[in-house]
């Protein structure tokens, strides 16, 4: 039985970038060690020495000709449309940086 | 005509157009009512497109001058994340609630050159993850054939308004059964391309090794005209191939199945299977084989592996697909995610993060490697294989509350066959308890022709294909 921890909840929460109540990291450590009990039964299978498949369209070096597609580039005010914080023709974004931080 | 035009198939009611029976503002005008009439009980749609009459009007006088395209006139339904501009799209959740697309879906575009009329946006679960329509942030789609039941899921919605007969057809999407789960659920025919033969430009990514957009419709033969003018190569998606796409719908030509053999999967018949279920699954066998085909049991891997699988693969390509919906240009912010996205986004974070990235995913992929080689060497000897599409019949509403693993358990006879990226129909096979049952009939990589022709044929010659009875006036 896997035993996934409030903390290491609150962990992955913080690199997934979602906020957490108290009782969502109690409930979610439950619930992701039944998940991870149905994943560890791939260990019964042995995979020593096979490829991995992560995709199975069996095309590989897709390119395109480098040329402008105007049917795909939006218009500044399409491109803004719908943000709910616009600032002289910007996205507004969380600040990251502090002010001594040069 | 003796009918009415919700008894009509696609092919029907293009037959009716091109005769003059009646126009598309007609058509057009039904189901808006019907669906005026039942929606509010079934929660199939969460937005009807307020311009559709008058875009009828419009091909009403194309039709009037002569103009031929494949749908023309044919109203329809699209899941809710096919970006649709002029349209919201929410893709059933909190974050994208209000949200107009900038740009079209590549599916809906083809579908609205080729002359059908998008009547409206269906329910889902919200970002596709689930099979009950249950983790919707806008309510649950109720299953048409008992109020109690839910209709399956993620395509739903989509289900629900083929067989409560809102709509003629419905577009869904596949990342491991989210088609031929709510179709076999609601009883009505649901198809799944080959993973590449219909682009996934403009559809709000799940998976996208596996994600693969595909109808839900009254019969195959609908099916494969709607195949017909979405498939294709698309220069927006490098993942979509190039190989010529077949007029379907025109091939579907089989009198017998003489020289077809058949596989039945025996791991597919699970332990934990009603007998019901497997009776109406060895009917079909016998059907099938009176049709002249030759059926063997073959034996493969056994499912719960796929499950484990699909979960750190879906798990793990969600986690990076929905990292970019943060508010900022669009949308709400993360905190507006509901649990099933919550659990999805951070398993998928787990199974990638340092230290278990080994353990889990470079396990999982490979694993997959070995069902992809499974069903290579299946298909040297064998046209298709059959079982179930979904374990069971459609469950009761509330059934996924506490349960973390009820999307998987639901798909897993048809996870396996996503993650190789196969093409695959569903098509009733049978009730039990009142509810409908699908018989999946599954075939090698862009082998659609073959499978549609198949199911077409066991759909012809069988009486499953019914409507809930409450929804035939």
């Amino acid at each position: 039985m896997a035993n996934i921890t409030i903390d290491e909840v609150a962990k992955v929460g913080v690199l997934a970038n979602l906020p957490l109540s108290e009782d969502e990291k109690k409930l979610f450590a439950d619930q992701f060690s039944t998940t991870i009990d149905v994943i560890n039964q791939l260990n019964e299978i042995d995979t020593k020495g096979i490829a991995l498949t992560s995709q199975v369209n069996h095309l590989e070096n897709v390119t395109r000709p480098d040329v402008i597609d105007k049917d795909r580039i939006l218009s500044q005010e399409q491109a803004l449309s719908g943000a709910k914080n616009v600032h002289h023709g910007f996205f507004v974004v969380k600040q990251i940086l502090e002010k001594d931080s040069e | 005509m003796n009918k009415q035009i919700h008894e009509l198939s696609v092919v029907e009611l293009i037959r009716g157009l091109e005769d003059r029976h009646f126009s598309s503002v007609e058509i057009v005008k039904h189901y808006l009512d019907r669906i005026n009439r039942y929606n509010s009980e079934l929660n199939a749609f969460l937005y009807v497109n307020e311009d559709a009459i008058k875009q009828a009007e419009k091909i009403d006088k194309e039709i009037a001058n002569g103009n031929k395209k494949p749908l023309l006139g044919i109203p329809l339904a699209v899941k809710d994340n096919f970006l649709t501009v002029g349209l919201p799209t929410t893709a059933s959740s909190l974050v994208l609630k209000g949200y107009y697309p900038q740009f079209e879906s590549t599916v809906t575009k083809r579908l609205l050159s080729a002359g059908a009329i998008i009547l409206g946006k269906t329910n889902m679960d919200a970002w596709a993850h689930g099979s009950s329509t249950e983790t919707s942030q806008y309510g649950p789609t109720l299953n048409p054939w008992n109020l109690g039941h839910l209709p399956g899921g993620s395509s739903g919605g989509s289900a629900a308004a083929v067989a409560a007969q809102l709509v003629p057809v419905a577009i869904g999407s596949e990342t491991a059964g989210s088609v031929r789960q709510p179709a076999a659920w609601c009883g009505v025919t649901g198809f799944k391309p080959t993973y590449g033969r219909v682009s996934r430009y403009g559809v709000i990514a799940m998976a996208s090794s596996t994600d693969s957009p595909g109808p839900i419709a009254r019969n195959v033969e609908d099916a494969a005209l709607v195949i017909s003018a979405i498939a294709g190569a698309d220069p927006y998606d490098a993942t979509s191939s190039s190989k010529e796409v077949e007029k379907y719908h025109q091939l579907l030509k089989r009198k017998n199945l003489k020289g077809i053999k058949i596989a039945l999967v025996k791991e597919y018949l699970l332990p934990t299977m009603r007998t019901e279920v497997k009776t109406l699954i060895h009917n079909a066998v016998k059907h099938l084989e009176s049709l002249g085909a030759k059926v063997e049991e073959i034996s493969l891997l056994d499912p719960k592996y796929a499950i484990g699988v699909y979960t750190v693969v879906m798990r793990s390509e969600v986690s990076s697909n929905l990292a970019r919906f943060d508010g900022i240009r669009y949308g709400n912010g993360r905190e507006m995610f509901g649990d099933e996205a919550k659990r999805r986004i951070m398993l998928g974070t787990y199974t990638l993060s340092a230290g278990y990235y080994e353990a889990y995913y470079k396990k999982a992929v490979a694993v997959r490697t070995k069902i992809v080689s499974e069903f290579e060497n299946t298909f040297k000897e064998y046209d298709a294989y059959i079982g179930a599409v979904s374990p069971g019949p459609a469950l009761k509403l509330g059934a996924t509350k506490n349960e973390p693993m009820f999307g998987e358990m639901q798909d897993i006879l048809v996870e396996p066959s996503s993650l190789a990226g196969l093409t695959g129909a569903g098509v009733p096979c049978g009730f039990v308890d009142g509810l409908p049952i699908g018989l999946q009939i599954t075939g090698n990589q862009f082998e659609e022709t073959k499978i549609l022709d198949i199911a077409h044929l066991y759909q012809q010659t069988t009486e499953f294909n019914k409507f809930p009875e409450k929804y035939q006036k």
